[in-house]
């Protein structure tokens, strides 16, 4: 899950990492009453979930009050990669003498987390990565001892000569390191860090991503879920307990398993259509499920066939093709329907289909041929 | 002969009385694994069906049964506890069937169990199976037949498919291993490429990989140097977004790495068999062999 800019910055704030003043506004009003309060040159940032804001126009400067509100009103509402600005960020403009890049991730080769530093600040990590490797410093993190003193002041004065401004690195660092298991990120980043005229270090800009896995136990992070930057759909299956990511082709995809929906979505590639989403009704599925993933699939106006594809395992075939007779009585499907069906209770799954005037076929790739035939008519 | 569970495996199984916990352990011992102990904390004492003991910790397990391999089917919340508590117990085989663990555990809990000296399966995944020997897990027996190909995979209903497709052809398999869809696991594909080189019951093997990650790159530059048996591999989600998650935790294109056309390509040049489709495993292999 991704987390806002603001949203990371307070958790910054509350693990003791020196961020600017500034607050979150809706309105151009309320963008002028907190530019009010900050008094002086202000930043208005667009907090959607995406890279690239300032290009895209969503990071202005402001002078006044009355023009904070202008660019707030100018910035919200305004669409970025697709995700429509909700909320900006009133900050007081810094300014910088230098800019570095500190982050962590966990890194799956070495099994650990990694700390990464960068005497290149402010732009995208991957493009430096790509441009010029030397400029980043890694350090793998035992996590039973955590980031040790001598390990976070090395890096720092990697970044800074001057001992003053690096102690104050090494503790933000530090601190990150404890931000990121405190709240179970799997990525956080401060980006710029900057380092002012008169010499404070401080966190300009910041990035954390959860783990969903740690949802569970940290209801206060799952509470900052903002589901207006996230497709109705995706959300809606969520609620449900499915796995969707919506793509853009004609073929409904409704799969058992992460793995086989790929390889699903892959082979209906292969015989030249295009799937029109990623759908996982998981391991033990009941009926209801189906239900759920079919009235999602068919709310998507560009599906013109559904694909079914169950390989039974735990996964009970018969318990699918009750869900997809219930989900059609509920609502007649406008599109074609394509069932793939092999594996656990296999027959009786076929009887119940049959009975209610589906057929089935046991063959996975004359399935999928079938499927991109129907939607391509 | 087989890889990581045979005739020898006696089991115990961790979360034996839960709602997963107890439908498995039936299909395993239906297929005639040994099951020889369960724990769940508070139910030492009541065995399970009247017929496999059942302890409050692996330690008592392992003291009265010599139990030694353990598979774990707790709740993700106590997921990493249970694999602490069976490798204290030195656990040799430690497989675990939990999905949604989060990674942050896993970075505690892979250096102590690797420092107890287990082998760790999963999380996240079906587990193993030596076909007519022993079935740790929930890979479906019925679907498998002893032979001499070796599968290792990160996904699990995949692997069911393309085993069905080897099991109706003709080709059995000595073991068929998920290794899990997390990005952090045990027992990675060099492990098992390696235990299946050098198993003389092996003749070939089927690796079955996905994006997110770089593990099917290493595999590949393993199989390049190391290994002389045939390999055939396949690579799902080619049509994947970029930065999304597709169900497996650890599928997910970050920026512009772990694609499938990366790996695709990885496996190419080191002399892998590529397979466009689940059903070329097949035709694939009789190739190779």
């Amino acid at each position: 899950m991704n987390l806002h800019e603001y949203q990371a910055r307070d958790i910054l704030k509350r693990h003791g990492i020196p961020v600017p003043d500034g607050d979150v506004a809706q309105t151009p009003a309320e963008a002028q009453t907190i530019a009010q309060r900050l008094g002086g040159k202000v930043v208005v940032k667009a907090q959607v979930h995406a890279g690239g804001r300032g290009k895209a126009g969503g990071v202005k400067l402001a002078a006044q009050p009355d023009e904070a509100a202008a660019h707030a009103s100018r910035i919200l509402g305004m669409t970025i990669k697709g995700l429509t600005v909700q909320k900006v960020l009133v900050a007081p403009a810094t300014d910088i003498a230098s800019e570095s890049y500190v982050g962590i991730i966990v890194d799956r080769g070495s099994q650990r987390p990694v700390l990464m530093v960068s005497d290149a600040g402010g732009i995208d990590i991957e493009e430096v990565a790509r441009a010029t490797p030397e400029r980043i410093y890694r350090l793998a993190i035992d996590p039973r001892y955590g980031l040790l003193p001598h390990q976070g002041l090395g890096l720092a004065l990697r970044l800074y000569r001057d001992l003053a401004q690096a102690r104050s690195a090494a503790a933000i660092m530090a601190n990150l390191y404890a931000a990121f298991y405190a709240v179970g990120a799997s990525l956080a980043e401060i980006n710029p860090l900057v380092v002012t005229p008169d010499g404070r270090v401080l966190a300009l800009d910041a990035k954390i991503v959860i783990d969903d896995n740690e949802l569970g136990r940290h209801p206060e992070i799952a509470a900052l879920r903002d589901t207006s930057a996230e497709a109705p759909s995706e959300v809606q299956a969520r609620e449900a307990g499915l796995t969707f990511v919506k793509l853009d082709g004609s073929v409904g995809c409704c799969v058992n398993g992460a793995g086989l929906a790929m390889a699903t979505m892959d082979l209906v590639k292969y015989y030249g259509g295009a799937p029109a989403n990623f759908l996982d009704i998981g391991g033990s599925s009941n009926p209801q499920k189906v239900v759920d993933a079919l009235r999602i699939i068919t709310a998507d106006p560009h599906v013109k066939a559904i694909l079914f594809n169950i390989f039974g395992g735990i996964t009970r075939g018969d318990d699918v093709a009750n869900g997809i007779v219930q989900a059609t009585r509920q609502f007649p499907l406008a599109v074609p329907l394509v069932i793939r069906l092999t594996g656990t209770n296999e027959a009786e799954a076929v009887k119940i289909l049959t009975q209610a005037g589906f057929s089935a076929l046991t063959d996975m790739d004359e399935a999928v041929r079938q499927a991109v035939a129907r939607a391509a008519t | 002969m087989s890889v990581f569970v045979d005739l020898e495996t006696r089991l115990l199984v961790q979360g034996i009385t839960g709602r997963d916990g107890s439908f498995h352990t039936r299909q395993m011992i239906a297929y005639g694994t040994k099951v020889v102990a369960g724990v769940t904390p508070g139910k030492g004492g009541q065995p399970f069906d009247g017929v496999v003991p059942v302890f409050d910790t692996v330690a008592d397990a392992v003291r009265e049964t010599r139990a030694n391999a353990t598979v774990i089917y707790v709740p993700a919340a106590l997921a990493a506890s249970a694999m602490y508590e069976a490798a204290d117990a030195g656990m040799g085989l430690i497989v675990c069937i939990t999905e949604g663990i989060p990674v942050l555990d896993m970075t505690k809990v892979l250096p102590y169990v690797h420092e107890r000296g287990a082998r760790l399966i999963g999380p996240n995944c079906p587990g193993l199976i030596s076909p007519t020997q022993s079935k740790v897990g929930i890979i479906p027996g019925n679907i498998c037949k002893p032979g001499r190909v070796g599968v290792v995979s990160r996904s699990g209903t995949l692997t069911y498919e393309i085993v069905h497709q080897l099991s109706s052809n003709g080709f059995g398999q000595s073991t068929c291993i998920g290794i899990g869809g997390d990005p952090l696991i045990g027992t990675n594909f060099i492990h098992c490429l390696s235990a299946f080189q050098a198993d003389p019951a092996t003749d070939a093997v089927v690796v079955i990989g996905e994006i997110g990650g770089t593990d099917e790159q290493q595999a590949a530059e393993f199989v390049q140097q190391g290994m002389t048996k045939p390999v055939i591999g396949f690579i799902a989600g080619q049509t994947a977004p970029p930065g999304r998650r597709m169900g497996h935790a650890g599928a997910i294109i970050s920026g512009s790495a772990g694609t499938a056309a990366e790996k695709m390509a990885a496996f190419a040049q080191a002399g892998i068999s590529v397979m466009k489709r689940p059903a070329d495993v097949v035709p694939l292999l009789r190739e190779r062999l």
